[in-house]
């Protein structure tokens, strides 16, 4: 404010004076907005189930396909008449894409973490973060043209050669992309716990003379396990959730099979494949996307409860 | 005479033990380094498809590289979709993109601050706190392609009923996105206004502020820099995505520009995927010019919010 501004007349009353009650009143609005905000989030959980559920209803309505076939049909055939649904398919083309890629993922994940939490001097630690974020930021489109482009054509190059025929889209590289893909989500979860344990454990293993990597393995590790499996968990439920690079990796041929070379179709790309597909709104094939998301949905769901259930329930509370 | 304690017994495992924890940590740095290592192949593998003419100066005319790259990009950003190499482009997916960016900027921040004050400043510690801050954490977990069949089944068609429907418009899609993202920024926020030490709190409420004040002129602007960290990593998030608005109904082509929110349109993920599953080669220049179109955008973004939030980390 400049020295020459002069300032309004303000009364002492007014001054000690808690407010109109206009402004009350305002306040009042104030929080019931907030309020409303916050709100929003419960009502989106709220939809998504309302959605899920009344659209699966729905669909065996429709369909005339009871629950358990539909949990247990090991085909998914929609244009046979009568049409086949069976999940198990899609549920194991999914798997095989999670497990797949939580194998590449998990230890590289784990391991990078424990080199940024226990090995990584501070300068190379402030630059190694950040870009794990920016790959973090990377959108899952990008990764499933990297299969494509570098992952496919490498796996021919390996493979063919010594016999093994390998489909344009196959399980292999969409379990390398979507591993690859995740591992910046391990390790930043990871490292966070690691590097919340507490300093005096590790101290007072290196003064009964314990090296680095056995402060690292023995003591670091185990104090930080329920977080880390808690990482797990959340890491194998973003595989499975995780659509773009799968659709562009894994194509689309739903089947149950175990060679990796072949095209497998995950629920996510199932849901894709319908929405672009040429079934009309309301047909039972159209139906049987919200049937598969909700199977989607709920298997999300438990992993990531169970994921917060470990970190809550096994965690080792020091100090 | 009493015993030296460099007699074996003493020293189980020597050997192991001086060589394991080494060839640990070059391991565990090996495993960091993967992710700079996939970095670097993605952005190579893109730009070498993207240059990848008939015709084109060798690798190591760098110069020359840049500048064809440079053309590329710029021409792809004008040029409109087609089903011809050499005259497709993603301007309708950048300006989709834009709108998108914009929409749910104005959509999403507003409410997911909004409710991150109500968590943190407002409600108190019980029930109900706890039960919107565990349903926050699960859908922040929730996939993106089940926010796409929310957003079509709630926003295109609005169950079925027509005169409520959205239809296959820039608003319901950045609807969905906005749902989508709100989780994050709400998480976010509140580690943001965590930071906030409560002695500001209790300064301005002693002073008579009251609870709106407090939030509004103290604890909002010590939170800024943490907040619009959050946010910016959220809308990258939002700009990058593809599945839910394949879902929501991003045209695989469309014949004008959106001029408003209720109009249809394309996204920049949605055109690249359209292009990227084109079975003709040629498309490679294009499909992997739009990645790098996307992740220049991205990573900009990304980029600032961590700065911003390294700038302010350091000094607070």
């Amino acid at each position: 404010m400049s020295p020459n501004e002069t300032k309004p007349f303000v009364s002492p009353d007014e001054l000690w004076s808690t407010g109109s009650p206009l402004r009350s009143l305002a306040e009042s609005a104030i929080t019931v907005g907030l309020f409303l905000c916050a709100l929003v989030t419960v009502l989106t959980t709220t939809g998504i189930i309302v959605v899920l559920s009344v659209e699966s209803m729905e669909f065996f309505r429709q369909s005339g396909i009871g629950l358990l076939d539909f949990l247990t049909g090991t085909e998914l055939k929609p244009e046979l008449s009568p049409p086949k649904y069976g999940i198990l398919p899609l549920v194991w083309g999914t798997l095989v894409i999670a497990a797949g890629s939580t194998m590449i993922a998990l230890p590289i994940g784990l391991l990078s973490a424990i080199y940024l939490s226990e090995y990584a001097p501070k300068r190379v630690r402030n630059l190694l973060k950040p870009a794990l974020e920016l790959l973090a930021g990377i959108p899952t489109i990008v990764y499933g043209y990297l299969a494509l482009l570098i992952v496919t054509p490498m796996l021919k190059a390996i493979f063919e050669p010594i016999g093994v025929r390998v489909e344009t889209f196959n399980a292999l590289s969409a379990c390398i992309v979507v591993g690859v893909m995740i591992i910046p989500l391990v390790s930043s979860l990871s490292e966070d716990v690691l590097s919340a344990v507490p300093r005096g454990l590790r101290e007072s293993a290196y003064g009964l003379g314990a090296t680095k990597f056995e402060v690292s393995t023995r003591i670091v590790l185990p104090a930080a396990l329920s977080g880390v499996v808690a990482s797990f968990i959340l890491a194998l439920s973003r595989a499975i959730g995780e659509t773009m690079a799968v659709v562009l990796a894994a194509g689309m041929r739903p089947r149950i099979t175990l060679n990796p070379f072949t095209s497998v179709e995950t629920m996510t790309t199932y849901i894709v494949a319908v929405t672009n597909g040429e079934a009309s709104h309301g047909s039972p094939k159209y139906l049987s996307l919200f049937a598969v998301g909700m199977a989607l949905f709920v298997m999300t769901l438990t992993l990531n409860i169970l994921s917060g259930l470990v970190l809550r329930r096994y965690r080792e509370v020091y100090q | 005479m009493s015993p030296s304690i460099a007699e074996p017994k003493y020293q189980p495992h020597r050997m192991a033990r001086r060589w394991a924890g080494p060839l640990f940590g070059i391991a565990c740095f090996l495993a960091t380094l993967t992710g700079v290592l996939v970095l670097s192949v993605v952005l190579g593998a893109v730009i070498a498809a993207a240059l990848r003419q008939p015709g084109a100066a060798p690798w190591y005319h760098l110069g020359t590289n840049l500048r064809e790259l440079f053309d590329l990009l710029l021409g792809l950003v004008q040029k409109p979709q087609s089903s011809d190499p050499l005259r497709a482009g993603f301007r309708a997916g950048v300006v989709g993109s834009l709108w998108m960016l914009g929409l749910v900027g104005l959509m999403a921040i507003p409410v997911g601050v909004g409710a991150a004050v109500y968590l943190e400043e407002y409600i108190a510690p019980g029930a109900l706190r706890r039960i919107i801050q565990t349903n926050i954490a699960n859908l922040a977990g929730v996939p993106s392609i089940v926010y796409g069949i929310l957003g079509l089944a709630v926003f295109v068609r609005a169950f079925g009923m027509k005169e409520y429907a959205l239809g296959r418009t820039l608003i319901a899609g950045g609807l969905t996105l906005s749902l989508l993202v709100l989780p994050v920024i709400v998480i976010s926020t509140q580690e943001a206004l965590r930071t906030v030490p409560n002695s500001l709190r209790q300064a301005a409420l002693a002073l008579g502020a009251t609870r709106w004040q407090m939030v509004r002129d103290h604890v909002l602007p010590a939170a800024l820099p943490g907040i619009l960290t959050g946010t910016i990593l959220s809308l990258s998030r939002a700009i990058g995505e593809t599945a839910p608005l394949l879902m929501v109904g991003a045209a695989g082509s469309i014949g004008v520009l959106p001029r408003s929110p209720f109009d249809r349109y394309t996204v920049l993920p949605v055109e690249i995927y359209n292009y990227a599953k084109n079975p003709k080669v040629q498309f490679q220049t294009v499909t992997a010019g739009g990645i790098l179109i996307l992740l220049l955008l991205l990573l900009t973004m990304n980029a600032t919010a961590i700065i911003i939030r390294n700038r302010y980390a350091r000094s607070g």
